[in-house]
């Protein structure tokens, strides 16, 4: 006997609106949006990690004033406090009150310093990355769904022409490439320009899983009464799209977008490891882990607070992410 | 009844949907199939019929949701049957819906002022005193609290719910709306408030309607006129007494015995008919209401009836063996079990509902 | 209907072959026996939901008996806790989000509490779900035979496949469907709605349980094939012996097929007693007012319909009193300050939650059924 039916259909009985008995207690209405936030406010998993992203958020806003404050500039050297073979003095990679996370082996620089603006540089890509993406896959998806016929077969396959292209192969090709392209075999390749191409290349790869999360709850959404209601009124395709579908889009918008941006985090990281990102110049994640990895077993601090940074800052957005689903969409996970 | 000139008229109205299973089966649902109908301003026409009788593909046609495969809508004199959406403006404001489910039909992110101003904002209308102050008369009309202007639809019950859809609809003043089962998702008690609402309304700003629903009982309540819809086709049409009193086709005789009612206790001695109403990608051949007719001869199979007015009656039917008689009652106390023709009760009479007082039938 | 507090529980099968008590009202079909004793007895059942908004008093002490052979109709709007009590018969609350209490005895065997392998040997077997909505309730990849058969077996341990098979296709045969041996091999989607809640049917019977409970068994059917799954319910009950409880918002379901009749509202039992008490002699005014707002075929078509005014109470912030209180015409101080007892109206078995006086309850009862659109 299935008994599957059981738990909604119970609670879809005693989901009275409460619309009728408490007419009289004020008339403030709580839009979707405010239920939302106090539901968030319950979750203490999510104010713990929306605590940590405004924290790196603030941090990686406010680097110059860090740098000021603490003296250190992330290209200055301090090879006079490194040994013989390059390895930092004192304990723990050379933590002192000066260099709070010590220096790097070989050329001497300060970690703390480096990975505040490395911190700037990753969220920067990622969320520049992240939005991109979901411009470009609310656009197509939006359209796509809503409109349906050919334009729904072109986006479809376009779609999955992309996903079928294998991604870290054109990154590896393409990358260096552009940068041979506009700058030669000479000219230093300026910092901007490869985190632009960074940017691009995410972008290019990254939009077709939301497009298609937006395709399928726009088709659902298509067929909803209102929109119909809408239509009979003699709307056009703007106010459809704009002022009727996409206020019921923000919620899977806002939740693809949160688990995205570290998915980019490690992107970057990943591609800026194997050397296809960003160079030793621009300090980043990816190029900090990568040069830490050969003083493993000699300096192993050195590897150590990049690699917490990046697991807390992942982490965080991927806790925070599912925190702000399950406070939109109370009905997913539960 | 009103003698001007038809509001609405519609002719051989269709639509077939293709249907594609898979990559190959192919073919065609015929959802409406040659529909005619008129409906004069300020009256009310029932459109009945069971699940995949076509009613609701009818009314999103009426309104130009749907593209009709075949036929002509006439409003107002002006066909409107394939106009664009610039020709249409002018109309929409004329020609409104409602809809069955009261949650699906209003937008969860807009507040009721935004959702009821929607017709006018979309339309550019600026109606004399602000949008706002006729978002707060057209809630008032419809019964509800003004102030809850800038409250969102998650925050009303089912038919509060359906009295902001009813307001929208209104917004623009139609002179005719077609309502899509309005009240069937509603709770009993509810149901009779909307039901109300929508007889004061009609009597009130002398609207038109056309009615769509699959409860006999409620249509009785409100519809002057009735058509009886049968797989895509109108199989009887004519005024409500007429329909419900001197039933002529088998199928709204058997529709109308059907409705268990709260006034007979006990076993229903109904017309029972066998089976379902069969698929429309494939109706049968003739008459499409052969296969459950209890009437059903050969002739039935090979041509197909018209809806034509026969006999003494008043309504037309679309049947070669129309029937005679009133219909026969959905309980047992009166005519004998499943008898096709029944004795003489005088029409619209049935023994043994309920009567008010101690009135129980000994049985 | 008994009165909860007569009669004590007794083994439903104490007297198999007792002979029934003759229905009056149901000369034309078979006659279906009645047992003496009641098979499922309900006491004191009170269901609570904890909510992120509060606490859902979804059934606040409700009471009935059912014998063999006969239908209870609960009747009620959404909201109204129907559903919610028959979930619980079949102990189909989580009990981490739910706190059932009271009892339950099904057979002679006290439900509440139970460990669930307990109950789940009872359900199926002694007591079988029909839902609402056949296309949710069957699984879309299995062969509708395959799960009568599994539905079989499940109870049935000993049983080959190819027994199972019989009688799943005796089964199909006996609710009606037609070329029961081709069905059974077909899938779900292959069945219209009226045929999908005939297999729904047979998979309730095919363990010859001795109570049905159907949950608004034909709300999601055209009207002309919810009259042949009504009666072949009737025809059903006669055959096998069952107790039916019958879940509706319909009142012209309950007074076809139903013998005793509960009216809930707001989580409580405002009416109980025969289909005749309560439709026709009906005493409390939220009855009242479900009666003459259902649209009938008869009366005057032109008059309004009087519905009950106001929206059903949210079931967090319940009414203080008779929860029905704002929407009562007839409510006075007491009903808004006390909740209303359960007590008998007089007639045998009928009972009435309402402060009104009896006398002035039954003057007001002809009035208001009065007002119902006669012809």
């Amino acid at each position: 006997m299935s008994v599957s039916p059981v738990d909604p259909a119970a609670l879809a009985e005693t989901g009275t609106g409460p619309g009728g008995d408490r007419s009289g207690a004020g008339f403030v209405g709580r839009s979707p949006g405010q239920l939302a936030w106090a539901r968030l406010r319950r979750d203490r998993t999510g104010l713990v990690s929306g605590a940590m992203l405004v924290f790196f958020v603030l941090v990686a806003l406010a680097v110059p004033l860090i740098e000021w404050a603490y003296g250190v500039g992330p290209r200055e050297q301090f090879q006079s406090r490194l040994d013989g073979f390059g390895m930092p003095l004192g304990y723990a990679g050379g933590v002192t009150g000066e260099h709070w996370f010590g220096l790097e082996p070989g050329l001497g620089r300060d970690i703390f310093i480096r990975l505040v603006h490395g911190l700037r540089t990753s969220l920067f890509i990622a969320v520049a990355a992240a939005v991109t993406t979901a411009v470009i896959g609310v656009v197509l998806g939006t359209v796509a769904g809503y409109l349906g016929g050919w334009v729904d077969a072109v986006v479809n396959w376009v779609t999955d022409l992309t996903l079928a292209m294998p991604f870290l192969i054109i990154a590896l090709a393409l990358t260096p490439t552009l940068a041979l392209r506009f700058y030669g075999q000479r000219d230093e390749v300026p910092a901007a320009f490869q985190i632009g191409v960074l940017i691009a290349v995410f972008a290019l790869f990254g939009w077709t899983s939301t497009a298609r999360l937006v395709r399928g709850q726009v088709i659902a959404l298509r067929e909803r009464e209102f929109v119909e209601a809408a239509r009979a009124s003699g709307a056009g395709l703007g106010h459809m799209l704009f002022r009727q579908l996409l206020p019921n889009l923000w919620a899977p918008i806002l939740v693809s977008f949160s688990l995205a941006v570290p998915a980019y985090v490690t992107g970057e990281a990943a591609l800026s490891f194997i050397g296809v990102g960003l160079t030793d110049a621009t300090p980043s994640f990816g190029r900090m882990i990568y040069r830490s990895l050969d003083y493993l077993q000699t300096d192993p601090a050195y590897v150590f607070f990049p690699g917490v940074t990046i697991f807390a800052l992942v982490f965080a957005f991927n806790l925070f992410g599912d925190a702000l689903r399950d406070a939109l969409d109370p009905k997913s996970s539960r | 009844m009103n003698a001007a000139e038809p509001l609405l008229r519609v002719r051989g109205l269709t639509k077939h949907f293709p249907v594609r299973s898979g990559l190959r089966s192919r073919g065609l649902l015929r959802a409406v199939d040659g529909l005619d109908f008129d409906v004069r301003p300020g009256e009310t026409l029932g459109l009945v019929g069971e699940s995949g009788c076509g009613k609701s593909t009818t009314g999103r046609l009426l309104v130009r949701l749907l593209e009709p495969t075949a036929g002509t809508i006439e409003f107002a004199g002006r066909d409107i049957t394939h106009a664009r959406r610039r020709e249409l403006r002018p109309l929409r404001q004329d020609l409104q819906i409602i809809f069955q489910d009261p949650y699906a039909s209003l937008n969860p992110r807009h507040t009721v002022g935004r959702i009821v101003a929607m017709p006018l904002q979309v339309n550019g209308i600026d109606p004399p005193g602000g949008v706002k102050a006729r978002v707060r008369e057209l809630l008032e009309l419809v019964g509800l609290n003004p102030e809850h202007y800038n409250r969102y639809p998650h925050e009303f019950s089912g038919g509060q719910r359906q009295r902001i859809g009813i307001a929208r609809a209104l917004a623009l003043r139609p002179r005719l709306i077609v309502a899509d089962e309005p009240v069937s998702a509603l709770d009993v008690s509810i149901q009779a408030q909307v039901v109300n609402l929508l007889r004061d309304l009609q009597r009130d700003l002398g609207l038109a309607f056309v009615f769509i629903a699959h409860d006999l009982a409620v249509v009785r309540h409100f519809c002057q006129r009735v058509a009886v819809m049968y797989l895509g086709r109108i199989v009887e049409i004519g005024d409500r007494d007429d329909i419900y009193q001197r039933p002529r086709h088998p199928y709204t005789r058997a529709l109308l015995s059907a409705i268990p009612d709260v006034g007979a206790l006990g076993p229903a001695g109904r017309i029972r008919l066998t089976g379902e109403v069969p698929t429309p990608l494939d109706p049968p051949s003739g008459c499409r209401f052969r296969t459950r007719c209890p009437r059903a001869q050969e002739v039935c199979a090979r041509e197909e009836p018209t809806l034509v007015t026969r006999d003494d009656a008043r309504q037309a039917a679309a049947c070669h063996f129309p029937e005679a008689g009133p219909p026969t009652p959905s309980h047992p106390d009166a005519a004998g079990p499943g008898g096709a023709v029944v004795d003489a009760t005088p029409a619209g009479d049935g023994a043994g509902r309920l009567d008010g007082n101690a009135g129980e039938v000994a049985r | 209907m008994d009165s909860p507090q007569a009669a004590p529980p007794g083994p439903p099968d104490a007297h198999p072959d007792a002979p029934g008590t003759p229905d009056d009202r149901r000369p034309a079909v078979p006659q279906p026996r009645v047992d003496d004793e009641p098979y499922l007895r309900v006491d004191d059942l009170r269901v609570r939901f904890d909510t992120a908004d509060g606490v859902v008093r979804a059934v606040d002490g409700v009471s009935f008996t059912v014998r063999r052979g006969r239908t209870l109709g609960i009747v009620g709007e959404s909201g109204s806790g129907k559903s919610v009590t028959s979930l619980a018969v079949l102990g189909l609350h989580d009990p981490r989000r739910s706190t059932v209490t009271g009892r339950i005895t099904v057979g002679g065997r006290q439900l509440v509490g139970l460990p669930e392998d307990r109950i789940r040997r009872l359900r199926g077997r002694d007591v079988a779900m029909i839902f609402q909505d056949p296309l949710s309730a069957l699984h879309p990849y299995y062969t509708v035979g395959r799960q009568i058969a599994e539905a079989y077996r499940v109870h049935h341990p000993r049983a080959g496949r190819r027994a199972a098979r019989t009688r799943a296709v005796d089964m199909l045969d006996r609710v009606g469907i037609p070329q029961p041996a081709r069905r059974y091999d077909q899938y779900p989607h292959e069945f219209s709605g009226g045929m999908r809640q005939r297999a729904m049917i047979a998979m309730a019977l095919v363990n010859d349980p001795a109570l049905i409970i159907a949950d608004e068994p034909t709300t999601a059917l055209d009207v002309t094939v919810q009259a042949q799954i009504l009666d072949l319910l009737a025809d059903l009950q006669a055959e096998f012996h069952t107790a039916i409880v019958l879940i509706t918002h319909d009142l012209g379901v309950v007074a076809q097929v139903t013998d005793d009749v509960l009216v809930m509202y707001a989580g409580r039992v405002v009416e109980q007693g025969s289909a005749t008490q309560v439709l026709r002699r009906a005493q409390h005014p939220y009855t009242w007012g479900l009666l003459s707002s259902v649209p009938s075929l008869h009366g005057d078509p032109d008059a309004d319909l009087v519905p009950i005014p106001g929206n059903p109470p949210s079931l967090i912030h319940l009414p203080p009193g008779c929860a029905f209180h704002p929407r009562c015409r007839y409510a006075g101080d007491r009903s808004r300050a006390e909740v209303p007892r359960l007590v008998p109206t007089g007639a045998d078995g009928h009972l009435v939650a309402c402060h009104l006086p009896p006398d002035e309850r039954t003057r007001l009862a002809a009035g208001a059924l009065s007002e119902r659109r006669l012809p």
